[in-house]
């Protein structure tokens, strides 16, 4: 008996260690209905996002929530918007579901926030999808390109950044079929929406009989040989990849180290020039990445314009000078969408507010081609320009396509023209 | 404590203990907000698996280090079913209730079989067989399709229920669901353990050629551990599906596996009571240590670097403080009857 008496006492115990921290904690319920929206004081409006710090899936897009706190810290020092300052509380997830599950709790019912703003990754943000519509939280500007996001009616709070991987997937094909006629084209995509949603786009556009050949790959197996194998064998001319950039760095390096030339198309997300250089190395990256296409509907970062001037001021001030890329770029653009749209909520900022302007179409961005944001249509953009890159530089070619259910039409790029000092409402 | 209902004894006393912390714990509910209802749902998940995996390690002698994978066996039966469940159009309870016994039943078959393969194998070799099957969680997750590769698969979100829906808020009620869970499994763990089961799983774990010899089947009895600990495992797999309405390969990873055994060593192998603290310190410790770094003036750089390392760190110096010091775990430090009375020397064995 004296085993089981133990065990009593230790759960009491245990239940008591419990309860004491969590009168430590601020144990006050939340109270709703007194009239006052989450985040908001008189001088402060509170967001949260959810990231990965740490773990494998850190290098890189850890610097998109940084880029995004050194926009808010230089526009809380130019006064804030509508007079109040951004307080953005980062957490780090490690990209796993299970930890984002818990932040982004602790984000919405401990810290209150007003929104979730740029939750990054598709398997992570999920996991977390259901709850932020249960409980009604604004989830803005998710940062990928999953098709999940844009589903009004199941969804009516979440809102994407990202253009949508069937866009890319759709833009790419058409470009394959403009400037390499004929070509045999094939995918080759993450097994997951990254992947599956660029095929779909590509299918979308070429037709299900136009994709000479598909291979896929699992993040969980570095090895691509099997699938750059029998892509070569199949007579693949033109590859899209459905990638983040450690596979596009080992798919080109795998072509190339079995002596197979040929050409790459990337997304948006696998073809960051400084991103990959890192992964390829110094010597051999410049020469592997030569003509590389993709496509990018942000400002290019290593190109020249009024955005990316600034961003490269705020980038050296506030963000302590870290290597300035496409994951800034991100960060910041995101950044001063969520500014916009709150600027464009007024003076007093409600949760339903903010929403009814993002769909109301009203907002700009500051990206190649406007916003398509509206009530039935969630999703960001649906024109993207074609980057290529030549002697080690990564810029638009003047080539878009605005894509409207798989079928891409060639347009002329329209920027966004900058707006002064890159402060919305000014 | 045995001053509390002295009369009461065996089973009966078990039974009414564990309906009792139940019901505490359920009041406890009505004192927490939102986010903590949701942490301590967790905490009644995880104890429903360290209960389980502390009965393995300390009564049976059997380490695994691949909990997490009947954890997710458990998960994944529970989103499968729940899933087809709501696309046939079944809901509420009765879904849940189906979906749980799969859950339970994938993770029970998943169980045996390692069981299986354990009553052959010793020390080493077991942990190695154990290691292997969590490391295959991800690879297994990607080959087939129906698993939803790395982003894992979502499960229908079951809400407050009509007649409570005035009463508590979806937090409390899920962490309702948890504690019911993890009451009725580690009410059931602790009458195994306490009785002759029990006595049997200590005989096999203390000399296993002495238990044969004196009629206890080894074998079988391991058998029984392993599938009955999985049993455990799949039943707070499933409630952590139930509770976050998802389940992934990240969620199930090497690293969660060993913070299991780390759990149940830190409370007290082999003790329930261990278990409990173990599960607590897992869920809160993370959550202290990065609230308490929020409060330091560090660098954005630093604080950073700290947050997803710093409780890996703290609980390697905890593990290693308290097996120097306290090798019978955290619930030694609990004053019983038999600490304060002088002991009698222990029989030495041989």
């Amino acid at each position: 008996m004296t085993r089981l008496t133990r065990n009593t006492a230790a759960v009491s115990l245990a239940g008591a260690a419990t309860l004491s921290l969590v009168l430590a904690a601020c144990s006050t319920p939340a109270s709703p209905g007194n009239g006052a929206t989450p985040g908001v004081t008189d001088d402060t409006v509170t967001i949260g996002t959810h990231t990965p710090l740490t773990g494998p899936a850190a290098p890189g897009y850890a610097d998109v929530s940084a880029a995004a706190l050194a926009y808010f810290s230089y526009l809380n020092d130019e006064g804030g918007v509508n007079g109040r300052t951004i307080n953005y509380i980062i957490k780090d997830d490690a990209y796993n579901p299970a930890n984002t599950q818990m932040v982004v709790r602790e984000l919405v019912q401990d810290d209150q926030v007003f929104a979730i703003f740029n939750g990054i990754g598709t398997a992570p943000h999920t996991s977390v999808l259901e709850y932020l519509n249960e409980k009604q939280v604004p989830d803005l500007f998710v940062a990928t390109g999953s098709k999940s996001w844009n589903q009004p009616e199941k969804y009516p709070y979440t809102f994407p950044f990202n253009a949508d991987y069937a866009v890319e997937g759709a833009a790419l094909a058409q470009y394959a079929t403009d400037e390499y006629p004929r070509q045999k084209v094939c995918v080759l995509g993450q097994d997951d929406d990254l992947g599956g949603f660029i095929l779909e786009g590509v299918k979308a556009n070429l037709g299900a009989d136009g994709v000479t050949h598909t291979e896929q790959y699992s993040t969980s197996n570095p090895d691509l040989t099997a699938q750059i194998g029998a892509m070569q064998a199949a007579g693949c001319e033109v590859n899209i990849l459905g990638s983040i950039p450690a596979f596009t760095a080992l798919a080109m390096s795998t072509a190339a180290r079995i002596g197979w030339d040929t050409q790459w198309f990337a997304t948006s997300v696998g073809l960051d020039y400084a991103t990959l250089i890192e992964i390829l190395g110094e010597d051999t990256g410049p020469k592997l990445l030569e003509n590389l296409s993709g496509v990018n509907y942000l400002p290019g970062a290593y190109g020249d314009g009024e955005w990316v001037d600034l961003f490269r001021e705020v980038n050296e001030k506030y963000n302590s000078g870290a290597p300035f890329n496409g994951n800034t770029v991100f960060g910041m653009s995101a950044a001063y969408l969520f500014a916009e749209a709150l600027e464009k909520t007024g003076k007093n900022p409600t949760r339903e507010g903010i929403l009814e302007v993002i769909r109301s179409g009203s907002l700009a961005g500051n990206g190649v081609a406007p916003l398509a944001f509206s009530g039935d249509n969630h999703g960001s953009y649906f024109t993207v320009g074609i980057v290529t890159m030549h002697d080690g530089v990564q810029n638009f070619n003047d080539v878009a396509y605005t894509v409207d259910g798989g079928e891409a039409t060639r347009v002329v790029m329209e920027p966004v023209p900058f707006v002064e000092s890159g402060i919305p409402g000014s | 404590m045995t001053r509390i209902l002295p009369s009461l004894r065996g089973r009966n006393r078990i039974i009414i203990f564990g309906v009792i912390l139940t019901i505490l714990a359920i009041a406890l509910t009505f004192l927490l907000d939102p986010y903590r209802n949701f942490q301590f749902a967790t905490i009644a998940a995880y104890f429903t698996v360290t209960a389980g995996l502390t009965l393995l390690v300390g009564q049976s002698g059997q380490l695994s280090l691949g909990h997490a994978a009947l954890m997710a066996a458990g998960g994944y039966g529970y989103a499968l079913t729940a899933n087809a469940l709501a696309e046939a159009g079944v809901g509420g309870i009765g879904r849940f209730l189906m979906s749980f016994a799969v859950a339970v039943v994938v993770a029970g078959l998943l169980g045996l079989l390692l069981g299986l393969a354990a009553a052959r194998l010793h020390g080493p070799y077991l942990a190695g067989v154990t290691l292997a099957l969590i490391v295959s969680v991800p690879a297994v997750a990607a080959t087939f399709k129906i698993l939803g590769g790395d982003q894992g698969l979502p499960s229908p979100y079951q809400g407050v229920p009509t007649a409570l829906q005035s009463l508590i808020a979806v937090e409390q009620w899920h962490a309702w669901v948890a504690i019911l869970i993890a009451g009725a499994l580690v009410t059931w763990l602790t009458l195994l353990r306490n009785g002759s089961f029990g006595l049997r799983m200590r005989a096999v774990r203390d000399d296993e050629t002495a238990a044969r010899l004196n009629g206890v089947p080894a074998g079988r009895v391991k058998v029984s551990a392993f599938t009955v600990s999985a049993v455990a495992a799949g039943a707070g797999g499933a409630t952590l599906c139930f509770i976050t309405q998802s389940v992934s390969p990240g969620a199930y990873t090497l690293s969660f596996s060993l913070l299991l055994v780390v759990a149940v060593v830190l409370g007290g192998l082999g003790s329930i009571g261990g278990a409990a603290l173990g599960s607590v310190l897992v869920v809160m410790l993370p959550w202290l240590i990065t609230t308490a770094t929020a409060q330091l003036p560090l660098s954005a750089d630093m604080a950073q670097r700290l947050t997803g390392n710093l409780p890996v760190l703290v609980f390697g110096a905890l593990l290693t403080v308290t097996i120097l010091v306290r090798p019978g775990g955290l619930v030694d430090l609990v004053p019983t009857r038999a600490n304060q009375a002088p002991q009698p020397a222990p029989t030495p064995t041989t």
